[in-house]
This record gives C-alpha cells, sequence and structure tokens, in this order.
C-alpha cells in the first residue's frame, strides 16, 4: 500500500500536468465541521493541482479560515497529534507532506478522511 | 432593573445564566461550543453585549469565540498565538530545558476602556495582546523574556498563566500570575516585568523564599484599592498592599488554606472569600462538608459560611477561576464546581442557593452586572 502512494501512478501524473481542477471528497470530524458551518457528512472541495496532501489542506484552510490551527498547527504546518488522515483504507498520517493523493480521491471515488482518532477521554 | 449574566466555562462547553436582580430564578442557555472545553468567558466592562471565549481541544487545539449580543450568537476570531521570536526554553518537570509550545488560552481580561482590546494568558506562560476583537493576536513578549523565564516549572496543571489584573486608574499596570512560576507585574503596559514574589514562602522549593517558583493559585482585587491585591497559593492565604511589592500570610483561624479559588466583595474592599480545600493531595472540601469562608477584617480572622451549601458527602473541587462576585448592592458572590454545581449568594455570603446542578465539570465563572 505505502509503494502506491510514494510512486503516482501514470494517471496522476497526467492530472497534475493537465492542470485541471478537481472536486476532491473529505469527510470532517462533526466538531470541526460545525465549528466551519458545514452542514452533511463530507465536503466537496475544488482543488488545482498538484493533488498533494497538503496542497488539499492548504485548499481546505483557504476556503474556511476558521479551520487554520485546528488540524494543523499554526506556523509549522504539523498535523495535530490527535489527528489522523486516511483514504482508501490507507494511513497516510505519517506520509510526507507532498505525498500525492490516491488516484481514488483525486478522482472522487473516495473520500480523504480527517478522523480524531484517539479515543477515549472525558 | 439591574440584572446578571454569569457565564460559566466547562469541561464540555459554556452556559450563560441569567436572573434579574432578584437573583433567584436563572435562565440557563447552552451548552454553547458543546464538547469543546470551555477554559473561560469574559465580558467587556465598557460594552458588556461584547463577549470573548476560549474555546478548546486536545484533538483540535485553540479557538477564540466573539459574541456582540451578549452570547446569543458567537463567531470564530482569530486562534494564531505564535510566540514572538525564538520562543527559548523553560524548565521540564524533570528539571531539563524544554521548548515552549502554545497549548491554550486559560483567562481572557478584556480592557477596561475598549472592548476590541483584550489580553489572554496562555499555557505555556504568556501573554498575547488584541486589538481587533480577536482576530489577530501579538504576544508581550517581555514576560515570557523575563530574566527568570528560563527557571520556570510548569505546576500539574501545566504551566499556565492564569490571572490577569488590570490597574483601574493605571493603564500601564498590569499584574499576572503563573503557575508555577509566580506573580509578576509590568508598570510599563507589558514591556518589561519583574517578579512580586516577596513574603512568599513554599516549603518544598530548595529555597523556600525564592524569587520564582511558587504556585500562585489565584489573585483577587477590588478594583475600589487596587494596590491592595489577595492571593490564595497552593498553601497560604497571602495579602499584600503595595501592589505585590511584599506579602503577607492572612491564613488565620482557616481550617486549612490550600485552595484555588479567592475574591473580593464588589463594595467592601476588606472583606474576602476562599473556599478551603483540604489538601494539595485530596481536592475536595473538608469532611464533605462544603464551606466557603469570609473575612470582613481582610483576613487572619475567618468565618464559615454554609447555609444552602452541602454540609455531607460533598467531594467536589472549586477552581482558580471558578468564583465571582457581581456589583449589586447586596453582592452576589458566585462559584462552580467540579462536580457541576454553580451555587449564588444574593447576600453576601450570607445565604447560598444552587443555580444549576448538573453541568460538566466547572472551570470558570465569570459575573457580569448589566443596567
Amino acid at each position: 500500500m505505502t509503494s502506491r502512494l510514494c510512486f503516482p501512478s501514470k494517471r496522476r501524473r497526467w492530472l497534475n500536468s493537465m492542470q485541471l481542477n478537481r472536486r476532491i471528497r473529505i469527510e470532517l470530524p462533526t466538531h470541526l465541521r460545525t465549528l466551519a458551518s458545514i452542514s452533511g457528512p463530507e465536503l466537496l472541495l475544488a482543488v488545482c493541482p498538484p493533488f498533494t496532501l497538503s496542497n488539499l489542506l492548504d485548499t481546505l484552510e483557504a476556503h474556511y479560515p476558521v479551520l487554520r490551527g485546528t488540524i494543523r498547527e499554526h506556523g509549522t504546518h504539523r498535523r495535530r497529534a490527535f489527528l489522523r488522515f486516511f483514504a482508501c483504507q490507507v494511513d497516510l498520517s505519517h506520509e510526507p507532506p507532498s505525498t500525492l493523493l490516491p488516484d481514488a480521491v483525486v478522482e472522487g471515488r473516495e473520500p480523504l478522511i480527517i478522523l480524531a482518532a484517539i479515543a477515549g477521554g472525558c | 432593573m439591574a440584572r446578571v449574566r454569569i457565564l460559566v466555562g466547562t469541561h464540555k462547553g459554556a452556559f450563560i445564566l441569567n436572573a434579574d436582580g432578584a437573583r433567584r430564578e436563572w435562565k440557563v442557555s447552552g451548552p454553547h461550543f458543546a464538547g469543546w472545553e470551555a477554559y473561560h468567558l469574559k465580558g467587556s466592562p465598557v460594552d458588556p453585549r461584547r463577549l470573548y471565549a476560549s474555546q478548546s481541544s486536545s484533538w483540535f487545539g485553540q479557538v477564540v469565540q466573539v459574541s456582540n449580543d451578549g452570547g446569543e450568537t458567537w463567531a470564530p476570531a482569530g486562534n494564531q498565538f505564535l510566540y514572538d521570536g525564538v520562543p527559548g526554553t523553560h524548565q521540564w518537570y524533570d528539571g531539563t530545558p524544554h521548548p515552549w509550545e502554545f497549548k491554550r488560552v486559560w483567562h481572557l481580561e478584556p480592557s477596561l476602556t475598549d472592548p476590541d482590546t483584550v489580553l489572554v494568558g496562555a499555557e505555556d506562560a504568556a501573554l498575547f495582546k488584541s486589538v481587533d476583537g480577536g482576530r489577530t493576536w501579538h504576544e508581550l513578549s517581555g514576560l515570557r523574556t523575563n530574566a527568570t523565564a528560563p527557571g520556570w516549572q510548569p505546576g500539574a496543571g501545566g504551566m499556565c498563566l492564569h490571572t490577569i489584573l488590570l490597574h483601574p486608574q493605571n493603564p500601564d499596570r498590569i499584574i499576572v500570575a503563573i503557575s508555577a512560576a509566580g506573580a509578576f507585574r509590568s508598570d510599563d503596559a507589558g514591556l518589561t516585568w519583574k517578579p512580586i514574589n516577596k513574603g512568599l514562602w513554599s516549603k518544598y522549593l530548595p529555597d523556600p523564599t525564592a524569587e520564582i517558583g511558587h504556585c500562585v493559585h489565584h489573585i483577587a482585587m477590588n478594583p475600589q484599592t487596587p494596590d491592595t491585591l489577595f492571593m490564595q497559593k497552593h498553601w497560604d492565604v497571602m495579602r499584600s498592599d503595595d501592589a505585590g511589592d511584599q506579602w503577607t500570610r492572612i491564613s488565620g483561624n482557616l481550617p486549612t488554606d490550600f485552595g484555588f479559588a479567592i475574591d473580593v466583595h464588589s463594595h467592601e474592599p476588606e472583606t474576602v472569600y476562599v473556599v478551603p480545600i483540604k489538601s494539595d493531595s485530596e481536592h475536595f472540601p473538608l469532611d464533605g462538608r462544603l464551606c466557603v469562608f469570609r473575612s470582613k477584617s481582610g483576613g487572619y480572622e475567618w468565618e464559615p459560611l454554609t447555609r444552602g451549601l452541602p454540609q455531607q458527602n460533598c467531594y467536589v473541587n472549586i477552581l482558580r477561576d471558578a468564583m465571582s462576585v457581581d456589583t449589586l448592592d447586596g453582592c452576589g458572590i458566585y462559584f462552580g464546581t467540579t462536580g457541576g454545581q454553580v451555587y449564588c449568594s444574593p447576600d453576601g455570603g450570607d445565604t447560598w442557593n444552587t443555580v444549576v446542578h448538573d453541568l460538566p465539570a466547572v472551570l470558570s465563572v465569570e459575573a457580569q452586572t448589566l443596567a
């Protein structure tokens, strides 16, 4: 699975080269949807190439400035420790920000899931 | 007729309690920011409809919310709290250097003159200021770069700046308290700071009278006498009559002088309230009896106030920002507990009523007196 993330397919390289916007599905935790006044379980976001994790999050934060600092830390842009990124049954959380998203996410067949992944607490 | 609005921050959201001047019947709204920790809410003294709230979460970080209609609606403001320059290090629990890391806002202190200006106290300890209603923040870094700061160490609850006092006549004077660094004062509007911990004595410090390292839990002040300060330290209740230059122990006949909350009567500057807690290892009232203690003589002599408070099987805590007073004729005293109760005394502490009793753990209580 990891190799799929590290080595973009010809199709993804082609999509990047075409400079076409894609509409990417994102699932956000309930608290962030409430904060950003997003209704429904999924968000559809128009994203320009490159279709990387960091560019997707940059675009998300540009559309919803209130989410700045809630997914990635201000300044460093490090993922907040209790959040995880998943897509296509793959954990992208520890991938470099420049990682290209899976084809199925770029093509809108699967969402990128941003998950509040640490259970428990009180 | 005057009204009161009580802003309650809890472990799982904020609540707003409204009553008329009689303070007998309450309307409760909330939870606002449900599921998030609401560390503190406070209203502007010059525009009581302008409220600020600190909303935070271990998952999603810090959000500051602003209301312009007394808490009926809220809008997120800026949440970028960046330390000025290279943050440097403070001491970690084990004594090793540890980089400053922003975690959350513990306390909001709106300006006495401008509703768009507000200070916040952060963990790791730092003071931030906004002059545009919370949209942007900049650090008053003179505090964090004080020569003593590399030696500051967190308390068990983190290294939090939890108390901010503004002098009502001298806008250059700011007093803050940090756990477990101590109290500090600026006389130039936050540019430079000095520790104000003389007279404090902390048994377990290598030097019990050290310049810093004292676990100050809260400081209160009556605006009529702004140079007189009352402090609840980890152990010890203290007072200063010279804006913190020198402190004197006033625990007197208190059954225990450990605690968190302290406040001063709004019309009687020598009437002080504390809620004694059994000890630093047992954070609940002595013998399961919830008692507020009042001194009408500025300390030393204290009387228990129990009418209306549970006198058996009560094992809650009252946190540092969870006590407040209103400014109505019969000064109202309010406090919240980790058991989710909010109590009100409409008569300066003589009698107590339960305003609400099943909220999440109460982190903060602020009273607003409305015309």
